[in-house]
């Protein structure tokens, strides 16, 4: 919110520099996000007096001799028809800046730092401005909005720096307001709170007027009493439409509010300086001699002042007169009834309207205003009733028409009067954990308006009704500290709490251990957004009927790309791949633990299911299906347990290189290689491998308890194997057959896999180390001998293997 | 052979004609073979010596066995000398030949990175855990009860306005804020209770500075007797393990609807130490957290007796911090999984 300290002087004396002043609202809550000099652009500008004027012939220009005071008399060329002797002007001195505009002499270009020049050969030392090379509109100063020079008041002292005179020198603050204090979205709210924080009086803006005797036939009904619990009208007759005065204009201005017509700038001056919407209609345009508040009727319309028609529907609440709608209630006056130079009436409009439903109308129908924005945050009904007092005062004081006796205040049942507020200063002082001195809570709060009374500890306040937020001691203590300042907090370590036992439970612990095992393993961990994009499902290229295609949708995605809950990691992997690939990055690996989410019923009616899985994707020349297999094999030792695998097919996945993965039989995910025509259609550059491990399937061996197996006692055994066999049987066939043959076989590895001609082309050849691991005596060269007879039976009966000549 | 002067005659010429040959050997080798040479027992020009001894008269026999050995310990000094002059030399070269330029690569030891937020994620466990938080983690998907209506925020509040939500159903939604979970443990768990919640939240918001998904950390206090003094002195803590001993903490009013006094804390910038630079834009203040005291009305809504209870809670973004102290220029970064960036920060 800007906030313009020659404003606020109006209501608090201010007596601290800007930089204080923003270090005290700092202090209190009111961060200044941004504070600036009207005219920060603008230096070494004074005043000029022009003593002599002569034409240069065949020109338009005029040369001058310009008295700058105590800075000496420079002669200036100068272009402007309005120069003339004897006048007072802002001069530029050499060196100093200003605007430069464009050839139209009203945009602004940038800024310019003057230098000595010469026109037509005449040498000029300096530039008399007009209003816009110093930034200042019609508004701001009268005569700014001129095309020429902006003329000096006679009074002007000659060598004076302009800033001061042209209001150059106020300074604007941009206040953030929270949400919690919208009785502070104004010039006047925000003075209450700098003359409590500097302990200043606070001048009231004047409220009085006199009512004449006119009065008018009239009616106002409020049919939504839940949508506007308060709505005050009052008519105002023998209206004259005319510019407003200078001082409201720059104060308009300076708050980026530009003039239109009293009327109307009385509403917006109201709106600015007590954060109370306003409306004016032309009573003239009010049909049927009636205002009524109320929803409107599906399918009604409106054409709001910008011009723009909307059509309503029973959420939107509207003003009618006795016939139609004549405003979209909080957020826009409607075109019907605009304030025009031809008024000679109004009927003003000071309204609480409930926030929720003008955020909801404003957003629905896309319409948003001064008006809006301030309902959106709340309006009290206090500062609704100080208001139309406050516009009634004004259009007296600019003598722009005359307050009848016509008025109306239609109220849900809501005081405006302050209200009680008793607390516990215990109370108060425990939530802040120091003892505040009574006379500085009583100070701080009398400073608030609170009025308090402390007895014992007892604490009566009443509340102004305009802070609304105040309710419990919880408020209260809010209230205290941040005026007697957060310094006085002492750290302590919480004392008085009780000794709790901290840090991870058992899967969280697990969870990182896995996450360890595979960055030591040479995994990057990544982390991807947990919604993706429709298109995800269709790259890896899933069914119709598919269950991954069962996702949760959002209503309100950012956009379609991120608008599904993801159901499975893999596509985002891809794309991560696929970005690295893009960049340069031929090799890596890359995992990412996170859920995906298993919907029941669509739109969800209960939690879905958010599973934890474990999605890795590795890729490079040296990489292949059984790197990958190490990896996935590696989150298995890490929880103890061992991994199973068995050829199957996956949409995306290379059709005789992809693996389901089994854990006791149940399956718990897939690995496989990228298949090629997704290679290509994701402009990777090299053959990827994917695995997917759904990790709360595992969440039952996470207790398993690590036990230690004893070496053992007697000698073990080795044994090498080669069989030939047929090349449809797995390795994993053979070796289960070799384990199931015997019972003292603790470790069989493949060491060495062969497929030649001098086999036949359908077979190959698979050599295997066995360890046989004795238990209760070592073994006799019989024994071993009969273990191995076994091995070779089973396997030639199963499987037709042999060992290899 | 009778006579002593004969034998020393003959063993002075075998010397003689040691050391002559004994010039000739180039290297170690040549050294173990002129060696075995010599010391073989059937024809080794010493190593036979002994087998003559047999012809000796029985009187000279002493005498014969000691200049043999003799001869054969001068010969095994020799050749022992010799060898160790080889070696070296021979070392020498070996090692000149093994020359390399200790600038070149090294090789590359295969190892990955925790994410820079789990890594953040892990220091803040530490810390907190230390002081006996216990970790929960919440929900993505949650009610709208949970993340708005029981912090104090109805449907109507303005501070809905203050994040945009992702809505899944008029009822769920994906949480805006860790602080959700508060209100699951504050419904399930008696005090004492202290817990932090990292993990993730979404906001509608997507721009430079902005991601759409992002992490935080609540952390909830709730006990008898738990003050705005606590909260500073526990935040005072944290800052000071994470960006170093020297760090201050600033509160400041703030809003938060599920708490009051509400505040924002501010750390002295750890890049000028309050001298004012960029990272802090000239204010030699960065801001890291919103905190505050429990809202009573929060408490009861959880069914815990406000009048024998308080509670403080904090939220931190842990992203944001993850930033500032790692000098990650783009959030985005840390969501697109670019191996260059996630290869850099091992902390």
């Amino acid at each position: 919110m800007l906030l313009p300290l020659s404003w606020l002087k109006e209501y608090v004396d201010v007596n601290v520099d800007p930089d204080t002043l923003e270090e005290k609202l700092f202090s209190c809550g009111f961060e200044v996000e941004e504070k600036y000099e009207v005219g920060h652009d603008i230096s070494n500008v004074v005043v000029g007096l022009v003593k002599t004027c002569e034409d240069i012939p065949d020109t338009h220009l005029h040369l001058c001799q310009v008295d700058a005071g105590s800075h000496g008399e420079f002669q200036i060329c100068c272009g402007a028809d309005n120069v003339k002797a004897g006048g007072k002007f802002p001069l530029a001195l050499i060196g100093a800046t200003v605007y430069a505009t464009a050839k139209d002499h009203k945009t602004v270009e940038g800024v310019m730092t003057i230098k000595a020049g010469k026109l037509r050969g005449y040498d000029s030392f300096g530039m008399l401005c007009s209003g816009t090379e110093l930034g200042v509109s019609e508004d701001l100063f009268p005569g700014g909005g001129y095309n020429g020079l902006l003329v000096l008041p006679e009074d002007a002292e000659v060598g004076a720096d302009v800033k001061p005179i042209l209001g150059l020198d106020d300074v604007i603050f941009d206040v953030s307001i929270t949400s919690n204090r919208p009785d502070c979205q104004s010039i006047f709210g925000i003075a209450r709170e700098v003359a409590a924080v500097l302990e200043l009086p606070l001048k009231a803006p004047a409220l009085e007027y006199t009512e004449s005797d006119v009065t008018i036939p009239f009616q106002v009904t409020v049919d939504a009493p839940d949508l506007c619990p308060r709505y005050l009208a009052h008519y105002v007759s023998d209206v004259k439409i005319e510019p407003s005065p200078a001082w409201m204009r720059r104060r308009l201005a300076l708050v980026g509010c530009s003039a239109i017509s009293n009327m109307v700038d009385i509403t917006n001056y109201v709106l600015k300086e007590l954060g109370q919407p306003m409306h004016a209609f032309d009573f003239n345009y009010l049909e049927a001699d009636a205002i009524q508040v109320r929803r409107a009727n599906d399918g009604e319309k409106i054409v709001t002042l910008d011009e723009k028609e909307f059509t309503l529907n029973n959420s939107n609440l509207v003003i009618c007169d006795g016939k139609k709608p004549v405003a979209l209630a909080g957020i826009m006056g409607g075109l019907n009834s605009e304030i025009l130079d031809t008024t000679k009436a109004v009927m003003f409009e000071s309204a609480k309207f409930a926030h929720d439903n003008i955020r909801k109308s404003s957003k629905a129908l896309g319409q948003v205003s001064d008006a809006s924005a301030r309902y959106t945050k709340g309006v009290d009904e206090y500062t609704t009733d100080m208001a139309m007092k406050r516009a009634l005062h004004l259009v007296e004081e600019l003598g722009c028409g005359k307050v009848s006796a016509t008025k109306f205040d239609v109220n849900s049942g809501n005081s405006i009067e302050p209200f009680e507020l008793k607390v516990s200063v215990n109370a108060v002082n425990g939530v802040l954990g120091i003892k505040v001195p009574d006379e500085d809570i009583v100070r701080i709060l009398t400073n608030l308006g609170f009025s308090p009374v402390l007895q014992g500890d007892d604490l009566t306040m009443m509340i102004p009704a305009y802070r609304e937020d105040m309710a419990t001691y919880q408020d209260v203590a809010e209230e205290v500290i941040r005026m007697y300042g957060y310094e006085h907090i002492v750290p302590s370590f919480i004392p008085t709490a009780e000794v709790t036992m901290g840090g991870y439970n058992l899967r969280q612990k697990r969870e990182l251990k896995i996450k360890r095992a595979l960055c030591a393993a040479g995994c990057f961990e990544g982390m991807h957004y947990s919604f993706f994009s429709p298109s995800d499902l269709d790259l890896i290229r899933l069914p119709q009927d598919a269950p991954e295609r069962h996702a949760i949708k959002l209503i309100n995605p950012i956009n379609i790309d991120l608008s599904l809950m993801r159901t499975t990691l893999a596509p985002q992997m891809l794309a991560a791949m696929a970005r690295n690939q893009k960049k340069g990055i031929l090799s890596g690996r890359i995992f990412e633990m996170g859920n995906k989410f298993i919907p029941g019923e669509l739109p969800l009616t209960e939690y879905p299911d958010e599973r934890e899985t474990i999605c890795i994707g590795i890729f490079g020349e040296e990489e292949d299906f059984f790197s990958l297999k190490g990896i996935v094999d590696v989150v298995a030792n890490a929880l103890d347990i061992t991994f199973d695998y068995e050829k199957t097919e996956k949409t995306f996945l290379h059709p005789h290189r992809t693996a389901k993965i089994l854990c006791e039989g149940k399956e718990v995910g897939y690995l496989g290689q990228v298949l090629y025509e997704i290679i290509d259609e994701m402009d990777m550059r090299i053959n990827s491998y994917v695995a997917e491990i759904d990790l709360k399937a595992l969440t039952e061996y996470y207790d398993k308890a690590r036990k230690f197996t004893p070496l053992p006692k007697f000698l073990e055994e080795k044994r090498d194997f080669c069989f030939v066999m047929d090349k449809k049987v797995t390795c994993a066939q053979i070796e289960k057959a070799i384990m199931d043959a015997c019972d003292y076989i603790t470790s069989i590895e493949l060491f060495d896999l062969y497929e030649g001609i001098q086999l036949g082309l359908d077979k190959k050849s698979m050599a295997f180390s066995v360890v046989f691991t004795p238990r209760e005596e070592e073994f006799k060269p019989a024994v071993i001998d009969g273990y191995i007879e076994n091995i070779l039976k089973v396997v030639e009966e199963k499987y037709g293997a042999v060992l290899r000549a | 052979m009778t006579d002593l002067k004969e034998l020393s005659e003959k063993l002075a010429a075998i010397k003689q004609e040691i050391k002559e040959e004994l010039v000739g050997i180039q290297n170690s080798k040549g050294v173990y073979e002129y060696r075995k040479n010599i010391m073989d027992s059937k024809s080794g020009k010493i190593g036979s010596l002994m087998r003559e001894i047999g012809k000796i008269p029985n009187e000279m026999k002493a005498e014969y066995g000691k200049k043999v050995n003799e001869i054969k310990t001068w010969a095994t000094a020799e050749f022992e000398e010799l060898d160790k002059k080889l070696k070296e030399a021979e070392m020498r070269m070996r090692y000149e030949s093994e020359k390399i330029d200790v600038t070149l690569p090294s090789k590359k030891i295969k190892k990955g990175n925790l994410h820079p937020n789990t890594q953040m994620r892990e220091q803040l466990v530490e810390i907190f855990g230390s002081m006996g938080f216990e970790i929960f983690e919440g929900r993505e998907i949650e009610t709208d009860y949970y993340n708005f209506t029981a912090l104090n925020i109805p449907k109507d509040h303005p501070a809905r306005d203050m994040q945009d939500t992702f809505y899944l159903s008029p009822e769920f939604l994906l949480r805006t804020q860790t602080s959700s979970g508060q209100i699951h443990v504050m419904e399930a768990q008696k005090p004492p209770i202290k817990i932090i919640s990292p993990g993730k939240v979404f906001r509608s918001d997507d721009d430079a500075t902005h991601s759409p998904m992002f992490s935080q950390m609540e952390g909830l206090v709730v006990d008898k007797g738990i003050t705005l003094c606590d909260l500073q002195g526990m935040l005072d803590v944290f800052v000071q393990k994470i960006f170093g001993e020297e760090t201050k903490t600033r509160l400041r009013p703030s809003y938060f609807p599920f708490t009051e006094p509400s505040v924002e804390v501010d750390v002295s910038c750890f890049q000028c130490h309050g001298k004012g630079c960029r990272l802090c834009k000239g204010t030699g203040w960065i801001e890291i957290l919103g905190a505050g005291v429990v809202n009573k009305s929060v408490l009861e809504g959880c069914g815990i007796d406000s009048n024998v209870y308080s509670g403080l809670a904090f939220g931190i973004g842990i992203e944001r911090i993850a930033m500032l102290k790692y000098g990650i220029n783009n959030i985005k970064h840390l969501f697109e999984s670019d191996l260059r960036v996630l290869d850099q920060i091992d902390d």
